[in-house]
């Protein structure tokens, strides 16, 4: 717990120091003509460092916490199993599209977690995204992206 | 009375059938959005945001409206039944909820909750209907002082009421801030922490962050604690009700408590699920049946149901009246203002009264709607939860997935709806409040504006926000919040000793 504490407070401090060196970059004083451009994002930045300052020692020197672990492996484990196929679906969807990456997302996390047949998988998979399409591209006619390689193009849509 | 007349007007405009038939969509719609893990108000609004963008903005609004109330409503099914909070506001709901439903008083303790939900809306409605109007009148005489004033007392009032750590709640929200910052400054027209990458340009978008932040966020979070749902069955009919009924008008005064903590946690932004907390408290302290709360009292149901519906509704009042959102969905809702073309602020009192009364109507009928809905249907919608986990998880990232392409038609903004998603997870489970996160993203790029604007009258000078009785009140209760944390340690201490 106390090590992700840490880290979490390092890297809101960065980011802190990042906007402070950017506003400066742009200018944060008082221009010629009112306030700059960095002039009101620069306070926040040194609020953001000030604030991580404090959380980072909490976490160091107070918190008791430190016994407890962030995150057991073996929900850790199902944490994981749902964020890297979620990466690969986005992924996907650059190429395929939203639909067909969506149907195949579906039906494979059906077959491997949810240990389904395939036939009932590929037919939730295929029926969900069919309601989308009319949904989307029918009904309401908000176009969704149909990916780099567009294999709908078929459709007409 | 001019304000009944205009709601009777806004009751014409919503009982038309189109109006009428999309607030029962978005009734039963929010209904199954608080039931399932994943989606709750904010997030389910902020995905259905793009359908409305066709429809006239009145009809827009009554549908997402009753969303929130449905979803509302919603998250006391999972509460009581399952054992699970399906929105954050009702994990008080589970106190005493999940024990009554053990112990084969599953239906008493639904009725309460969804009896006491509508009577903290409706009281919150009616205060809305009669204090919205003064308010946005009062705030015509605003100018950029008292408005960046307003901004700061709502971001002080996170501190200050915040349950957690008062820095982590700072380190949240300007985190919130400084994603707002990003893009093209709308004064000067430079790029700000854009670094060069030309997909930045267009800054980070709320609805993008709430869709990550709660959407995935919360599927990560579930996905821990576990796949299996193991619930008690609803039996739920008209006896149960009647019978509960009889018994509820004697925590009148519980439920008045409820309602007056609600209706003040929810328009200084609070927010409903610090509301729930604190009403269930205050119950379990005042009571005479105090020490048995948490076997299954009936009262345990009643305060925070009454104050999270309370507040939930009574966040909308600010949103109205000053363009100020009081919650993350109503923050969303805001966005949908903006889109639809409306310009929040107290001039859309005077500009678009169809609108905002319709708005308040909606409220009034949507309430009553979704005590019958939720009341006759409850086993229907307990069964979604029987839907297997390794089904609803896809499905959902698939609808987060969708929702945030729509937002702007961006490729990016799907990544960056799983980065969100992490933050979310990491966030949560450390204590970071993610609200004052989202409020401050909306709110940032017009604090800023208001906060230059002051800075151009008064050529520098902080002292433009103590310059009037008006500003000077405003930014004082503001700095009174900020140091509100340490305030309460020393009185505490001083009680101690």
């Amino acid at each position: 717990m106390r090590g992700v504490e840490v880290a979490v407070a390092l890297a809101l401090f960065l980011f802190g120091a990042l906007v402070m060196w950017d506003s400066y970059r742009l200018g944060s004083r008082w221009g010629s003509d009112g306030p700059q451009s960095g002039y009101f994002p620069f306070y926040i930045g040194v609020l953001i460092c000030i604030a991580s300052v404090v959380n980072l020692g909490h976490a160091l020197f107070i918190s008791d916490a430190q016994g407890e672990p962030f995150v057991r492996w073996g929900p850790f484990k199902l944490v994981l199993t749902v964020l890297i196929p979620a990466g690969a679906y986005i992924l996907g969807v650059k190429y395929l599209g939203l639909y067909v990456a969506s149907a195949i997302y579906i039906t494979v996390f059906m077959i491997w977690l949810g240990k389904y047949s395939w036939l009932r998988s590929i037919a939730v998979g295929c029926v969900l995204n069919a309601i989308f399409f009319l949904m989307f591209e029918v009904w309401f006619k908000v176009p969704l992206f149909k990916g780099e390689l567009d294999p709908l193009r078929f459709l007409g849509y | 009375m001019v304000e009944l007349s205009a709601l009777f007007n806004g009751f014409a405009v919503v009982l038309t059938p189109f109006n009428f038939l999309l607030m029962m969509i978005g009734i039963v719609l929010g209904v199954v959005i608080g039931v399932l893990p994943g989606l709750g108000g904010a997030n389910g609004i902020a995905i259905l945001l793009p359908l409305t963008f066709t429809m006239p903005p009145t009809s827009a609004i009554i549908m997402l409206s009753c969303i929130y109330w449905g979803a509302l409503f919603g998250g006391a099914i999972t509460s009581i039944l399952f054992n699970i909070p399906g929105e954050p506001w009702s994990v008080a709901t589970t106190f005493d909820g999940y024990p009554m439903a053990q112990q084969g008083r599953a239906g008493e303790a639904l009725t309460a909750a969804f009896t006491s939900s509508f009577v903290g809306a409706f009281v919150a409605v009616v205060m809305i209907t009669f204090l919205a109007p003064l308010v946005a009148q009062f705030a015509l005489q605003f100018g950029p002082p008292e408005f960046f004033a307003v901004y700061l007392l709502t971001f002080c009032s996170f501190i200050g009421m915040g349950k957690g750590s008062p820095f982590k709640t700072l380190a949240a929200m300007m985190l919130g801030f400084a994603l707002a910052a990003v893009g093209m400054d709308t004064v000067t027209g430079q790029l700000r922490l854009t670094f060069g990458y030309t997909d930045l340009m267009r800054g980070f978008d709320f609805l993008i962050a709430v869709i990550g932040l709660f959407g995935i966020g919360e599927i990560l979070l579930s996905m821990e604690e576990g796949l299996s749902f193991t619930g008690k069955s609803a039996k739920i009919n008209p006896k149960i009700v009647l019978e509960t009924w009889k018994k509820l008008p004697r925590y009148w005064l519980t439920s008045l408590r409820s309602c007056l903590i609600g209706c003040w946690m929810g328009i200084t932004p609070g927010g409903a699920t610090p509301a729930s907390f604190m009403s269930y408290g205050v119950a379990k302290r005042i009571s005479r049946n105090g020490d048995k709360f948490g076997t299954g009292q009936i009262e345990g149901v009643v305060a925070p149901e009454t104050a999270a519906h309370a507040a939930g509704t009574s966040a909308l009042l600010p949103m109205l009246a000053l363009g100020i959102p009081g919650s993350p969905t109503a923050a969303v809702l805001l966005g949908g203002l903006l889109i639809w073309g409306l310009q929040p602020g107290p001039l859309l009192f005077v500009e678009q009264k169809d609108f905002v009364w319709g708005l308040i109507a909606s409220m009034y009928l949507g309430n009553l709607a979704g005590l019958v809905v939720v009341l006759t249907c409850v086993p229907l919608f307990a069964a979604i939860l029987r839907i297997p986990f390794s089904i609803i998880a896809p499905v959902i990232i698939v609808i987060c997935a969708i929702g945030a392409y729509t937002v702007h038609n961006a490729m990016l903004d799907i990544w960056f709806m799983l980065l969100f998603g992490v933050i979310g997870y990491v966030f949560k489970k450390l204590d970071y409040p993610l609200a004052p996160l989202v409020l401050a993203l909306v709110l940032g790029d017009r604090a800023e504006d208001s906060f230059r604007q002051s800075m151009l009258i008064s050529q520098g000078d902080m002292s433009v926000f103590f310059s009037n009785w008006l500003v000077g009140a405003i930014t004082g209760l503001s700095m009174l919040m900020l140091i509100w944390p340490l305030l309460s340690r020393v009185i505490a201490r001083m009680t101690d000793a």
